[in-house]
């Protein structure tokens, strides 16, 4: 709070310098200089005083305040205006390009580390090998030379989580939608609504906690009473968890797509002696299934991408296996655990975290992208 | 026509109904498991034991002005507590020690610290209570693992003296993370999601919502129109580990800033809500009539000048509720502050935005990985601590809805 109040203070002082120090360069200039100032100030109160980024990030904002309080002296109140125009439009075009220079940012930052990691790693290793162990001790002398890098395991592992928490969720989550949208009275729909959206609100560290402390154990007690034995890390924990946190997902989305469809093709339905069901599998649904299509899309997407529900609740070895009452690790928990605790940038095993970010931004862009296009073109049909 | 076909359709409408109700209880029945399972855990966690035991301060084992270690008031401890029950067997005795925390010592040697006047004297203090005794004294009948504990006639004894009680943990909101999960304390991760997430606002509201006008207002309609466009719906959509691992190059590896820093996390924290203020802006900035801006215009004022002088206060309702969203959903954002360090064991609250911080959903993410006992509880305290913020930061962003549709009404 203090520092807060500091800060305002700063920037209202420093508009005060900068009138001093200009003496007519308008209003403006004043409040430029000040906004400048202000921004120079919170750059600044993020490093130790003194050290380099210090005097670089400190003084470079009131430079430049100062500097344009200075250059608005003299101009008449039309040019001025102008001016500060022409300069907000530059700061708006600037705000929007940093969304630009972040995807950017990702892309170049995680593909120059996995370009890296493929001079020391094959990329037909990684893509197509069997055996992903990179926790391999590595001699100082031999990098690169030992632990293997095959990244089918851990896809294999992704998809059977992903897959057990989509088969669940997908249905749930679509009839869920269509009870909303097409059967429950107003009272229940205005009931009903806000509690799957708090499921979606939901911290994923909650869900995960969830997952070990209270369904692991119930799994395990049900395996061992019907004679099964299942992992305290199964591959059944963790998807049925993650089904629990996409269920609101689909049932949203497949709701808005069901609302698109036009209420006439409905009424027809029904006109023609249809019962509700019947207009519903065979009317609504069919025209509501490209945008549900992109929602289950969409979902699966968030699925795979989802993190901390496995890094609790799966396992950290990877293993060909598609029995669902065994551990498997996951694409995020291997980035997870590469990246947690030391890291050197020349070591294959940091470096091989970034492949698979790479994998995992590559995967998760081009289901969005596919699905964002069939709900934008949807969208405009039906406008 | 014929009834049995009739009738069967009817059974299957039934059927349907019956089943598409049934899968939208199924959402309801997973949030209450969810919100029960923590609930009934976590109010446990708000509660800390604490015993009654009357010592003498002596002056040969602590020092003139009580200047021995810890470990000197341990041992006044256990002196006191194996003379409450004299006639123990003398195994028993070394262990009763047992039924008090690590910290207990630590906070012994601070009250002797403050009254020097009393050392010499006996004083009677309230210490907290270990883990397990903790656990029993909750109303367990185990230590807290299912075990049975050789202690626990001891301690049945000295509740019914009226020398155990169960208080408010105030310990909880006011100590940072510890070793020992009776004296651990969510005030450094508090600190620490602080700061984070006022970096992550101060950086991403401005810089959101004036992207937002740009694209609304200013942007011509073209090619890089909607490959920014795109570009924005699919940052929203990318999943936030990978936040992190840009947070890491980028920020850790390149720019050598600190690891693990609030600094960093609200970077990336920023980042990865700038999509959510941008869209929200946008729609918020949609639903403002356009004659508004027009009017402005009309007597004689600049483009630039009606926005932001009009069309932008008055959206700004929509333009917060989009933004509060937003740091909620930074609030419970664990992923990227992983990657990025946020997980060390930090023992002190951050004082800047340079020092080595956890935040709170990583706090409860570090106690829930903890294998003793007490942890559990504590962690779903935590999780009850964090839930209590977002339904704060959504129930202001209902208000402002609220509000605006009133003012538009």
């Amino acid at each position: 709070m203090l520092f807060l109040l500091w800060l305002f203070a700063a920037a209202f002082v420093s508009r005060g310098i900068a009138r001093k120090l200009a003496p007519g360069g308008g209003a403006h200039g004043y409040d430029a200089a000040g906004v400048c100032i202000f921004v120079g100030a919170i750059a600044g109160g993020f490093f130790a005083a003194g050290t380099l980024p210090f005097w670089i990030a400190y003084p470079a904002p009131v430079v430049a305040g100062i500097a344009a309080a200075f250059s608005a002296r003299g101009l008449n109140r039309r040019r001025a205006q102008e001016r500060l125009e022409r300069h907000s439009l530059f700061v708006l075009r600037l705000a929007a390009g940093v969304a630009v220079v972040v995807t950017a940012g990702i892309v170049f930052s995680v593909a120059a580390e996995s370009f890296r990691f493929f001079q020391l790693v094959s990329f037909w290793d990684f893509l197509f090998g069997l055996e992903w162990s990179p926790q391999i001790a590595i001699r100082e002398d031999q990098a690169g030379a030992s632990g293997s890098f095959g990244v089918a395991p851990v896809l294999l592992g992704t998809l059977l989580i992903t897959g057990i928490a989509m088969a669940v969720a997908f249905p749930v989550g679509l009839f869920s939608a269509v009870y909303l949208s097409e059967f429950a009275s107003r009272r229940a729909r205005r009931m009903i609504k806000p509690v799957i959206e708090m499921l979606a609100g939901m911290p994923t560290v909650v869900y995960g906690f969830f997952a070990v402390v209270t369904l692991s154990p119930l799994l395990r007690d049900l395996g061992a009473a019907l004679g099964a034995e299942i992992a305290g890390e199964s591959a059944l924990a963790a998807g049925l968890v993650m089904a629990m946190l996409l269920i609101p997902f689909v049932a949203s989305l497949s709701e808005d797509a069901l609302a698109a469809v036009p209420d006439s093709l409905r009424q027809g339905a029904l006109a023609l002696g249809a019962t509700r069901s019947e207009a519903v599998f065979s009317v609504v649904l069919p025209a509501a299934m490209p945008g549900v299509f992109a929602g289950a899309l969409l979902a699966f997407s968030r699925a795979l991408g989802e993190t901390m529900i496995v890094v609790m609740a799966a396992g950290v070895a990877a293993t060909m296996s598609v029995n669902p009452l065994e551990a498997v690790t996951t694409v995020t928990v291997q980035i997870v655990t590469l990246l947690t605790g030391d890291q050197e940038f020349d070591d294959p095993k940091t470096l091989a975290a970034f492949a698979l970010g790479l994998l995992l931004f590559v995967l998760t862009l081009a289901m969005n992208a596919i699905a964002l296009r069939v709900l934008g073109k949807r969208g405009r049909r039906n406008e | 026509m014929n009834e049995a076909g009739i009738r069967k359709r009817r059974a299957r409408e039934r059927r349907f109904l019956f089943l598409s109700a049934g899968c939208a209880a199924i959402a309801i029945f997973a949030l209450a498991g969810l919100l029960a399972s923590v609930a009934l855990q976590g109010w446990r966690g708000f509660f800390s034991a604490s015993l009654r035991v009357v010592l003498h301060l002596d002056a040969e084992v602590v020092g003139e002005k009580g200047e021995g270690d810890a470990l000197a008031y341990r041992r006044l401890i256990k002196r006191a507590i194996a003379e409450r029950f004299a006639d123990a067997p003398r195994g028993d005795k070394r262990k009763l020690i047992g039924l008090f925390s690590f910290s207990s010592a630590v906070q012994l040697r601070d009250i002797a610290r403050a009254n020097p006047e009393r050392i010499h004297g006996r004083v009677t203090v309230w210490l907290p209570a270990s883990a397990k005794a903790e656990a029993f004294l909750k109303g367990g009948d185990d230590d807290g693992n299912g075990n049975a504990w050789r202690l626990m006639p001891y301690l049945e004894k000295m509740r019914d003296d009226g020398d155990a009680r169960v208080e408010w943990n105030s310990a909880l909101f006011t100590n940072a993370d510890s070793r020992d999960p009776e004296s651990a304390g969510l005030a450094g991760a508090l600190a620490g999601t602080a700061l984070t997430l006022l970096l992550a606002f101060l950086l991403s509201f401005p810089a959101g919502v004036l992207a937002a006008l740009y694209l609304e207002f200013f942007a011509r309609r073209g090619r890089l129109f909607s490959l920014v466009e795109v570009n924005i719906n699919n940052l929203a959509a990318v999943p936030s580990v990978i936040f992190g691992v840009l947070g890491l190059a980028v920020f850790i590896n390149w720019f050598g800033m600190p690891r693990g820093s609030p600094l960093v996390g609200g970077l990336v924290l920023s980042l990865m809500t700038l999509p959510t203020i941008i869209i929200a802006s946008r729609a918020a900035l949609q639903a403002q009539p356009a004659a508004q801006a027009e009017a402005a215009m009309s007597l004689g004022a600049t483009k630039m000048q009606a926005v932001f002088h009009h069309t932008l206060p008055s959206a700004m309702p929509g333009v917060l509720t989009g933004a509060i969203l937003g740091m909620a959903q930074a609030l419970g954002e664990t992923a990227p502050l992983l990657i990025i360090g946020m997980v060390a064991f930090v023992a002190e609250a951050p004082s800047g935005f340079a020092d080595a911080a956890t935040a709170l959903p990583v706090q409860i993410f570090l106690w829930a990985d903890s294998p003793e006992a007490g942890f559990a509880e504590r962690t779903a305290s935590a999780i009850l601590v964090l839930l209590f913020f977002l339904v704060l930061m959504n129930a202001a962003a209902v208000l402002l809805r609220q509000r605006l549709e009133t003012a538009r009404g």
